[in-house]
């Protein structure tokens, strides 16, 4: 496929995902005066419907699927390696953290913006650690180990929370919240996560080039003149502003980040930077679907978009695997 | 041309490249020779401006430290000997990515660019596979296929690690005759090699590294002597000549014996 048309066919496939969202919901509105509503306003429950409820919705499906998609393929690229996700390096989980440390202490239910902002600082938290580290040793590696090491004291402190946590319900608030949902956020969520997703993945965007100077190994790319202390530290903040952020309101949601790239990667030349604009459509797609199916796949209630980006993309990944018999590229 | 001066070399707190000073001429071939841990390729990254070294490295008069490192990768071109192709990419994108620190943000490919890229194909005996994933290849294959990569970059000096190590006797004569084409154009080249036969008939120059220091330089004639593969390798080897150049095959650990009957 050439790579225009990969891009027309996902860009139509996320706005026609984008509308569906906005369509989808147990107000049970015609989709005229849904859009209507939206556009020029209305009646006044229909109106704040949909300017309060669903368009915030699908706004945040749309900026965190892209953020997670486009994270995951730059992650992958940068450290050479098809398992990478934003996980990976430990913003998710140091993010989490920080959102639990709120619900923890409380704080979560005073303000509105706490828990956005602990999840947050868990995340440059989790950058300013990692930096450290690769200031004193360079190497791909040791950002993979100690992005690891991070992750699992992440959930070390989110499981100890939850074992001191003060009555049952803050432990199921904290349980619910990890899941990931994109339930109930309102504009404000959008106000606070966009700016940041946007620069996150601005900084994600220029890092093409050297990802794909990357393909030949970190000494390859060097010869090729990339600046790899340069390219290091646009790869970690970007990632920390736009999966912090995306953490920080919609909580955790995991695989869309590993399974996009390999979806669409074989639709590709392979170079890292061509998957790039592709995966960030994907990842919002992917999001958007997953959305869909956990408003309307149960009767009774709404599952967590995480629950069902996983259970869609564990076994997918294992179909992957299986089908492509060779290495997972 | 690229000259060094006093150049060391510490990786934790090891000094694994110590003085060298060296200024390779161009139009010519020079090989590095020396055991394992000489110091070889730790020198090669140093003359690339990849790890941090001490005293002065100069190319075409420019230091090193003081150009960027895109202007860096128009000048000197490396040939890492670690061999790394990360994603099934074909070998013409693969090569075409020697052309980057020449395209501006649009990486565009020009006429000229696609003309070098299949020059430094033909060259490596590789333009057969251009469409092939180049992860598909065999290892000799990948070799020739990186170097062809390096080879598009089209700088001024090449250096080269190990580039001749796992290809078949054929391609390593391909791979010498296509660096010498390149030195033909007056380019300079430095190769590290581990065939003494194949460094003392393709090589211009030779130097003779160990333990991090410079302990020969010259002709190949000059310092590929039996008694200096003694000191240097610990082998005796059989030195000889016909009209294209010398022969050198190692046929013993010095002092020990000289075929497999004999072993312990």
């Amino acid at each position: 496929m050439t790579p225009l048309r990969l891009n027309l066919a996902l860009a139509a496939l996320t706005a026609v995902l984008f509308v569906l969202s906005l369509l989808i919901g147990p107000a049970h509105l015609g989709p005229v005066a849904s859009i209507r509503a939206l556009v020029a306003g209305g009646d006044e429950a229909t109106r704040i419907i949909m300017r309060e409820i669903r368009l915030p919705r699908a706004l945040l499906g749309l900026m965190v699927g892209a953020s997670l998609g486009l994270s995951g393929a730059v992650l992958q690229g940068f450290l050479r390696n098809p398992l990478a996700e934003p996980g990976i390096v430990g913003v998710s989980a140091m993010a989490s953290l920080g959102a639990v440390i709120m619900f923890y202490s409380g704080l979560a239910g005073a303000s509105l913006y706490a828990l956005p902002a602990g999840a947050l600082a868990g995340a440059f938290l989790a950058v300013i650690v990692l930096l450290a580290i690769a200031a004193r040793h360079g190497s791909t590696l040791t950002l993979i180990l100690s992005g690891v090491a991070l992750s699992s004291l992440a959930a070390a402190l989110t499981s100890l929370a939850l074992n001191l946590s003060p009555n049952p319900f803050a432990s199921y608030e904290i349980i619910f919240w990890l899941l990931g949902s994109l339930k109930d956020r309102s504009m404000t969520h959008v106000a606070i996560a966009l700016p940041l997703i946007a620069a996150g993945g601005a900084l994600l965007a220029t890092t093409g080039r050297a990802l794909d100077a990357f393909s030949l190994g970190e000494e390859g790319a060097e010869s090729l003149g990339i600046d790899r202390r340069r390219t290091r530290l646009f790869v970690i903040v970007g990632t920390a502003l736009a999966v912090g952020a995306g953490t920080a309101v919609t909580g955790a949601i995991s695989f869309v980040g590993l399974v996009v790239p390999h979806m669409l990667r074989p639709l590709t030349n392979r170079m890292p930077s061509s998957l790039l604009l592709p995966s960030a459509m994907g990842g919002a797609a992917l999001l958007l679907a997953a959305d869909i199916v956990a408003r309307t796949a149960v009767r009774a209630g709404e599952l967590n978009v995480g629950v069902v980006t996983a259970l869609i993309g564990a076994p997918f990944f294992l179909w992957l695997i299986v089908r492509s018999r060779r290495e997972i590229f | 041309m690229i000259e060094a001066r006093n150049l060391s070399v510490d990786l934790s707190s090891r000094r694994v490249v110590s003085g060298i000073s060296l200024g390779l001429v161009p139009g010519t071939i020079t090989g590095v020779l020396g055991p394992n841990g000489a110091g070889k390729s730790t020198l090669m990254r140093a003359l690339a401006g990849q790890i941090a070294s001490t005293g002065s490295i100069a190319v075409d008069g420019r230091e090193l430290a003081s150009l960027s490192f895109a202007e860096r990768a128009r000048l000197v071109a490396h040939l890492p000997q670690a061999r790394i192709i990360s994603w099934p990419l074909t070998v013409r994108d693969l090569v075409g990515l020697g052309r980057m620190p020449w395209q501006g943000v649009s990486r565009a490919f020009s006429n000229g660019d696609r003309a070098l890229c299949t020059e430094a194909m033909e060259m490596m005996d590789v333009a057969g596979l251009a469409e092939r994933p180049a992860t598909e290849l065999s290892g000799g294959e990948q070799a020739r296929v990186l170097a062809a990569r390096a080879i598009a970059q089209d700088t001024p000096v090449l250096l080269a690690d190990e580039p001749a190590s796992g290809l078949d006797p054929a391609h390593q004569m391909t791979m010498m005759a296509g660096l010498r084409k390149l030195a033909a154009k007056g380019r300079t080249l430095l190769v590290s090699l581990h065939d003494l036969t194949l460094a003392a008939r393709w090589c211009d120059r030779i130097l003779l590294m160990k333990e991090g220091r410079l302990v020969a330089e010259g002709a190949p004639a000059d310092v590929l002597t039996a008694e200096r593969l003694g000191e240097v390798f610990g082998i005796l080897a059989h030195i000889d000549h016909d009209a294209g150049g010398m022969i050198l095959a190692p046929v013993a650990l010095a002092g020990g014996t000289a075929h497999r009957e004999a072993r312990p």
